[in-house]
């Protein structure tokens, strides 16, 4: 079953059962997030929910892990810069 | 920290200094701290004078271009009460800090928010102190190792310190003995041991803190702030859990809430209910961190004397042997100061602030001498 | 069928369970099922949402790929411990419940509310190893494990042109499955070269089965024609905003070779994630690799009455250990419910004792080869939460009095992010030590291992502890 979701603004389709970074990955995006201090691109590294290098905003909710989230229909998925909470 | 500000001072009157550390640098209390530079939370008398200095010792530093390695913020305090009862003790208090130097202006609830704009609704009122600062302790205790000059011995143990006819002459630790003709006691917690080892003897006391830290936020949360409850809180010495969490954002982002007061030995045993406690209370200050991450906590040890004054001075019994210890949560904002008086101790000068209220020997007179 | 609570209110009644199971992983099946099977009431507490932990990471139903089955060797064994979980009256298996602390006595404190139980198990599994390399910080550069759970759990590859590389049995498994997925793995570069085993032939021949395992996989490897070099690791990850290319190379730098790929998944090794038990004050042991892992008794208790570990917390082993350790734990708790004088029996025991030998020898032929540090570059990022260089941690150690990992982690704020040093933590205790040549500090190799959070708390849940104290 497909899902459709929201990636800074552009519609994309996922698996249901995908988690956020998976669908993402999956979309061709390979980083959702930029860091604090020099503003590098981040996606997925350890894909067990320990490393939180995965970090993105899902719903306005920052800080979302995107490697155990799993992605609902309708989901808005944004890159979050820095802390997410600007 | 204490010691690295005494290392600071003494080479700068002349001294040639070696600095010995069982551990590392800010191994002790220091590494455990939030460093806060207070003024808001303390009665006139002794302390608040050591405090005052300091603050002015701080500046000095930060205008010598030293502050931004240590993330020095003079960023000022903000103690808010939550009722009507406590605004009028808050009243009180900041009335008597004012006739001592202290600078605190009432700040009526409705400007609260001009202050801290996520400042929970309904406080009744509170004080504005700005000459509160705030540094990264650990960081300030390297810098300023580092600019003293000192030779610096870390991880070397000291086992005895060299004393004949009454005076000091070096001391012994396990990477060999070092000669000296003076020698300062800033070992903290473990002062007590120190002054020991050398026939004589220090109170001291472990007072444990817990402190809380946010995952990174942008600056939410611009002074120190806390509530008025922690005024009577510092100057208790009830064994019984209490805390007053000041709420502070720092330069790296996360928020430090702390410390927690209790005072139970050296147990590192985590207390959740210290930890519940600090955290109700932050979210009561500051309603929206209920959904901010807390990412972990540290517990310290704060040395105190039965009085909560720092021994700052001159050994009874050996010549030559100075005393820097027991600041309790204190040592990081009271550092600098202490270090000019051990300094002008050390080379018989007149010190900065009255040296007296400090003098190691005052617990003497309540039992035997050693 | 069993209860899958949603709230502990409703699953817990306020009552104490006889024992808490923490970790849905192979051990944590194990116990909660064999511990249910002999009469007690188990909560088996998950942080994800479902059974299996890592190594029976599945997919969610719906999601399927013509080579899906083909990623799990053994998936019966899943299936037969999944029955006996959740046929279970005696089970409640509680998802989706994230413990951030656990209090002796024992309260396991969760992100949804205290859960009481008279003992605990400990089963929360491992988390990978990785140390620092310029680019490591690039999108496309994945540890293995997370491949793995990439592609198990979702069906996604992490990439097209794929290289696998640092050390360990994890990584053949890994380029097994990317390969069956479709995509072209590269090249598996192993640091430590393998002939090794034979030095030690007793435990290996004592474990036919693990050697069947590992033979299967060879025999998919040609078939898939996966060049497999040792001696080799990844020095360099090069590439603007995502990996590009790697350069991989002797660890003294000489062979160097550019090999252009979308995504390098990278690993040396697992460690035992044990910081729960730390926190409660359980013994901990070195192991020959630097990893630090819980001791335990042959019944699988820690130091402190009442609290088990099984599986990896007690060493990296594998999954054969994890299942029988689980089935140990589980009888022990309830043989000493019963106050029964056998625990549990000896044969298990026995068989845990071989597969244990067999993974020391494992991960004593796997060490992170010392030589990465001389890869760094000064801008090398040691810490990736904090950013901060390797540069930076020099000057601490160099400059400031740093002598331990902890004032290095103080001066920098390496390992003060949101992973609370699990990425970092192993590099930092090496870099701790100004002498290169000088194997990190025990000490230093424990504070890595130990974080008095297990996992970011809300503050509210926090709060929430000292409103119901009122």
């Amino acid at each position: 079953m497909s899902v459709q979701f929201t990636f800074d603004g552009h519609p994309l389709t996922a698996q249901s059962g995908q988690t956020v970074g998976g669908a993402l990955l999956a979309a061709g995006v390979r980083s959702w997030r930029t860091t604090r201090f020099q503003g590098r691109p981040r996606g997925l590294f350890c894909g067990i929910g320990v490393c939180f290098d995965c970090l993105v905003t899902v719903n306005g909710e920052p800080n979302v892990r995107a490697c155990l989230a799993p992605i609902a229909d309708g989901d808005v998925v944004t890159t979050q810069a820095g802390d997410g909470r600007g | 920290m204490v010691g690295a500000a005494c290392a600071f001072h003494l080479a700068r009157a002349g001294c040639s200094v070696t600095v010995v550390d069982r551990g590392a640098v800010a191994g002790g209390t220091s590494g455990a701290g939030e460093g806060n530079l207070l003024v808001s939370d303390k009665e006139p008398g002794p302390e608040l004078d050591l405090a005052l200095r300091s603050q002015e010792l701080w500046r000095e530093l930060d205008a010598q271009g030293l502050g931004e390695g240590f993330e020095y913020e003079a960023k000022g305090g903000l103690v808010v009460a939550f009722t009507a009862a406590d605004l009028s003790a808050l009243r009180t208090f900041a009335a008597t800090q004012r006739d001592a130097g202290v600078l605190a202006e009432e700040v009526a609830a409705e400007r609260l928010s001009e202050f801290e704009p996520h400042l929970a609704p309904g406080v009744a009122g509170g004080f504005w102190y700005p000459q509160d600062a705030q540094v990264m302790p650990a960081l300030a205790a390297a810098r300023l190792l580092r600019a003293s000059g000192a030779e610096v011995r870390l991880g070397s143990t000291v086992t005895g310190l060299a004393v004949s006819g009454g005076a000091v002459r070096g001391v012994r630790t396990t990477r060999g003995e070092i000669p000296a003709r003076y020698v300062v006691n800033a070992a903290g917690l473990w002062s007590g041991a120190l002054a020991e080892l050398a026939g004589s003897r220090l109170p001291m006391q472990p007072r444990r803190g817990f402190v809380l830290v946010t995952e990174p936020l942008p600056p939410l949360i611009r002074h120190k702030v806390y509530s008025a409850a922690y005024v009577s809180d510092v100057a208790s010495s009830d064994a019984a859990l209490q805390s007053s969490g000041v709420v502070e954002g720092t330069p790296s982002g996360p928020v430090l809430i702390g410390a927690s007061r209790e005072r139970v030995g050296l147990d590192r045993t985590p207390s959740y209910d210290a930890l519940g406690r600090l955290a109700a209370q932050a979210a009561e200050l500051f309603p929206f961190l209920e959904r901010v991450a807390v990412q972990r906590y540290y517990c310290g040890f704060r040395p105190y004397l039965p009085d909560h004054l720092p021994a700052i001075g001159p050994d009874a019994h050996v010549a030559g042997l100075f005393h820097a210890a027991g600041h309790e949560g204190a040592g990081i904002g009271l550092a600098p100061a202490t270090g000019e008086m051990i300094a002008a101790l050390v080379a018989g000068e007149k010190t900065v602030v009255d040296a007296a209220p400090f003098r190691p020997e005052r617990f003497y007179s309540e039992e035997a001498q050693p | 069928m069993t209860a899958v609570a949603d709230t502990v209110a409703e699953s817990a009644a306020g009552n104490r369970y006889d024992v808490a199971v923490i970790g849905a992983g192979p051990a944590g099946m194990a116990a909660a099922a064999a511990a249910a099977e002999n009469g007690l009431h188990v909560a088996l507490i998950e942080g994800g949402r479902q059974l299996g932990g890592q190594y029976f990471r599945h997919p969610a139903p719906g999601l399927n790929e013509p080579w899906a089955s083909q990623l799990h060797h053994g998936w019966s064994r899943f299936e037969t411990l999944a029955t006996r979980v959740e046929t279970s009256s005696r089970i409640d298996v509680l998802f989706e419940h994230q413990v951030w602390a656990v209090e002796a006595g024992f309260n396991i404190l969760t992100d949804r509310g205290p859960i009481a139980a008279a003992h605990v198990v400990l089963a929360t599994g491992s988390y990978e190893r990785v140390v620092p390399f310029p680019g490591w910080d690039l999108p496309g550069v994945f540890t293995a494990g997370g491949a793995q759970a990439l592609l198990k759990g979702n069906l996604v590859l992490p990439g097209r042109r794929v290289v696998v590389a640092g050390t360990g049995p994890l990584l053949l498994p890994v380029a097994a499955s990317l390969s069956v997925a479709g995509a072209k793995v590269l090249g598996l570069f192993e640091a430590n070269h393998i002939r090794g085993y034979a030095k030690h032939p007793l435990p290996l021949l004592k474990n036919p089965a693990k050697l069947l395992e590992g033979a299967d996989f060879a025999r998919q490897f040609l078939r898939a024609r996966v060049p497999l070099r040792s001696g080799l690791m990844v020095v360099e990850a090069q590439g603007t905003d995502a990996l590009e290319a790697v350069i991989v190379a002797r660890p003294d730098g000489t062979h160097r070779r550019r090999i252009a790929c979308d995504a390098l998944a990278v690993g040396y090794g697992l460690a035992p994630q044990i910081d729960l038990a730390l926190t409660l004050g359980c013994e901990h042991k070195l192991l020959t690799d630097g990893t630090v892992a819980l001791r335990v008794d042959t019944n699988q208790r820690t130091s402190l009455p009442g609290c088990y570990a099984v599986g990896e917390t007690a060493g990296i082993a594998g999954v054969e250990s994890a299942l029988v350790e689980g089935e140990i734990a589980g009888l022990a708790v309830a043989a000493g419910v019963a106050k029964s004088r056998n625990g549990s029996p000896a044969a298990l025991r026995r068989r845990r004792d071989r597969l244990r030998a067999f993974a020391d020898v494992l991960r004593a032929r796997h060490p992170v080869p010392p030589a990465w540090r001389d890869h760094l570059a000064p801008d090398t990022l040691v810490c990736r939460c904090e950013e901060v260089p390797a540069r930076a941690v020099a000057e601490a150690v160099e400059d400031l009095g740093a002598t331990d990992a902890r004032t290095v982690k103080l001066l920098t704020r390496a390992g003060m992010g949101w992973c609370q040093g699990r990425v970092c933590g192993y590099a930092v205790a090496c870099l701790a030590r100004r002498d290169p040549t000088e194997p990190p500090n025990p000490a230093d190799l424990l504070a890595a291992a130990k974080r008095p959070l297990a996992r970011p708390v809300p503050l509210g849940v926090l709060a929430e502890q000292d409103r119901r104290n009122k």
